[in-house]
């Protein structure tokens, strides 16, 4: 089949008009750095205090060398790993719970909405006390920051299936076991992914807030380190990295995400 | 004589809430004979679901009973095609198999036989989206005739669909039940489509629902059901019909 000329037309705009945002991202980012890294060098900003592009890539590539940036980014990544795995497995098994008893939903539905609503960085404090200054209250910050969030995002997936499937399954005589397995969960699969991209999110800023609390490694803790002995090369570092951490786990969702969708 | 396959005696549903007792269905009795096409007609909300799910056991009867013989089966198709779209249109079609643990090797030849006959086992690996409104009701005929139930209930099954795919779909839905030799409860709010596919109607009253009337559809020359809107005692059926409605616009 032979391809019109306004199809090749169309192609070929859309090409360019990819192309075009693509360059104006870069040329904005690379303006950027570039201004920063003269102001910096000139004179005209105090390299003291706002680091250059070029300190902080000489940091990053120093932590490598002297083995530091794996021990903080294993710590950081280990401890993202428990909060959003755990997060994840108990807010499932929550969701399941609140949509097989309505009952159960009625009772703890106003103790979520209180608790969805406290800014979780409060108990910090507590946490400490309770689980002391270690990685175990880090892991639970995550968890309470992700935890709530991921739970009302499956379980209102579950609540949005169309009541004649389920009234499908019920006059095929489906056990709650199999509504569950072969309606309501694979069902709910874009709530299920939504619930993922905000826990990952969500678990991201519980560590880094827990290292900040209390930590002698991680990134949260090289920020805060830096913060303190005014080393804002070593700041600037640790948010690039941590950047690079979340991009990379978005990815990661998403890749996830298109096998399930395919 | 005719074989009754079901009898409804003074069935009464009431439901509870807050503010009182609601009375939905009032004294109803019918026979249902095998074999036949029965519809159930009424206004919107008069309770004619109500009476499907009591039948299918989807929901309790306040008062009076159903005598009918426990192995009765009884296949239910909604108002909708409910298709899952994760499943392709075969794995649909065996899906209340699975759930009943049935999917014997005889019962899933059965469903590629029925997908064979109405021109769907081409499509067996594709997915709902890529079907249309009409072959989605199909395949949800298939999914109910698939468990081999003598009763078939239908819930205003061609509602969703648009006005010309809704006459081609009950044409062709009319034909594979009349071909498959199934007896059928149907309800709908359509007198059209109620005559042109009844072997006998049901005229039910507004909440609470009673039974107005009962009429045996002759018509001149009984075919299909698109055929049936052009016989002669079609507008007749369908003037008396709409009286007993008594619809207020």
């Amino acid at each position: 089949m032979s391809t019109s000329k306004e199809q090749i037309a169309y192609q070929r705009k859309y090409i360019r008009e990819r192309l075009f945002v693509l360059a104006s991202q870069l040329i904005i980012v690379s303006i950027m750095l570039f201004s920063w890294e003269y102001a910096s060098n000139s004179g005209h900003l105090n390299k003291f205090i706002f680091s250059c592009p070029s300190e902080i890539i000489k940091t990053i590539i120093q932590m490598i060398n002297n083995g530091d940036l794996y021990k903080h980014l294993f710590t950081t990544l280990n401890e993202i790993f428990l909060s959003f795995s755990l997060g994840l497995v108990m807010a499932f098994a929550l969701a399941i719970i609140m949509y097989l008893n309505k009952i159960f939903m009625k009772i703890i539905d106003p103790f979520l909405t209180i608790l969805n609503s406290l800014p979780k960085v409060a108990i910090g404090p507590m946490l400490i006390i309770w689980f002391g200054a270690n990685a175990k209250s880090i892991v639970i910050m995550g968890i309470l920051i992700n935890l709530i969030v991921s739970t009302l995002t499956i379980y209102d997936g579950f609540q949005k299936i169309d009541d004649v499937k389920i009234k499908l399954f019920k006059s095929f005589r489906a056990s709650k076991w199999q509504l569950m397995t072969k309606l309501i969960i694979p069902g709910a699969t874009n709530s299920i992914i939504s619930a993922l991209k905000l826990n990952i999110s969500m678990t991201l800023i519980g560590v880094i807030m827990g290292e900040f609390l209390v930590s002698k490694s991680g990134i949260g803790y090289l920020i805060i380190y830096g913060t303190q002995v005014f080393n804002l090369n070593l700041v600037l570092a640790g948010i690039v990295i941590l950047l690079i951490i979340s991009f990379i786990l978005y990815i990661v969702v998403i890749f996830i995400e298109k096998i399930i969708n395919r | 004589m005719k074989n009754k396959i079901l009898r409804i005696n003074n069935l009464v549903k009431n439901y509870n809430t807050m503010r009182g007792e609601i009375n939905a269905i009032k004294e109803i009795s019918f026979d249902v004979n095998e074999g036949e096409f029965l519809v159930i007609v009424g206004s919107s909300g008069c309770g004619k679901s109500t009476l499907l799910s009591i039948l299918s056991d989807l929901e309790t009867l306040t008062e009076g009973n159903i005598l009918k013989n426990d192995s009765l089966k009884i296949g239910y198709m909604l108002q909708e095609d409910a298709l899952l779209p994760w499943l392709t249109i075969y794995e649909n079609a065996i899906l209340g198999l699975k759930i009943k643990k049935i999917d014997t090797q005889e019962n899933i030849d059965e469903v590629i036989r029925l997908l064979k006959l109405y021109n769907l086992y081409d499509f067996k690996d594709k997915y709902p989206k890529n079907l249309s409104g009409g072959m989605k009701q199909r395949v949800a005929l298939i999914r109910t005739l698939a468990i081999k139930p003598d009763l078939l209930l239908l819930d205003e099954p061609f509602s969703a669909l648009d006005y010309q795919s809704r006459l081609a779909v009950s044409d062709d839905v009319y034909k594979i039940i009349k071909k498959e030799k199934k007896t059928v409860i149907m309800v709908t709010h359509d007198l059209a489509e109620a005559i042109s596919m009844a072997d006998r109607i049901i005229v039910l009253s507004k909440r609470p629902a009673t039974i107005k009337k009962i009429y045996d559809i002759k018509l001149e020359h009984k075919g299909t059901p698109i055929n049936n809107r052009k016989d002669g005692k079609f507008s007749k059926y369908y003037d008396m019909i709409w009286r007993d409605l008594d619809v207020n616009i």
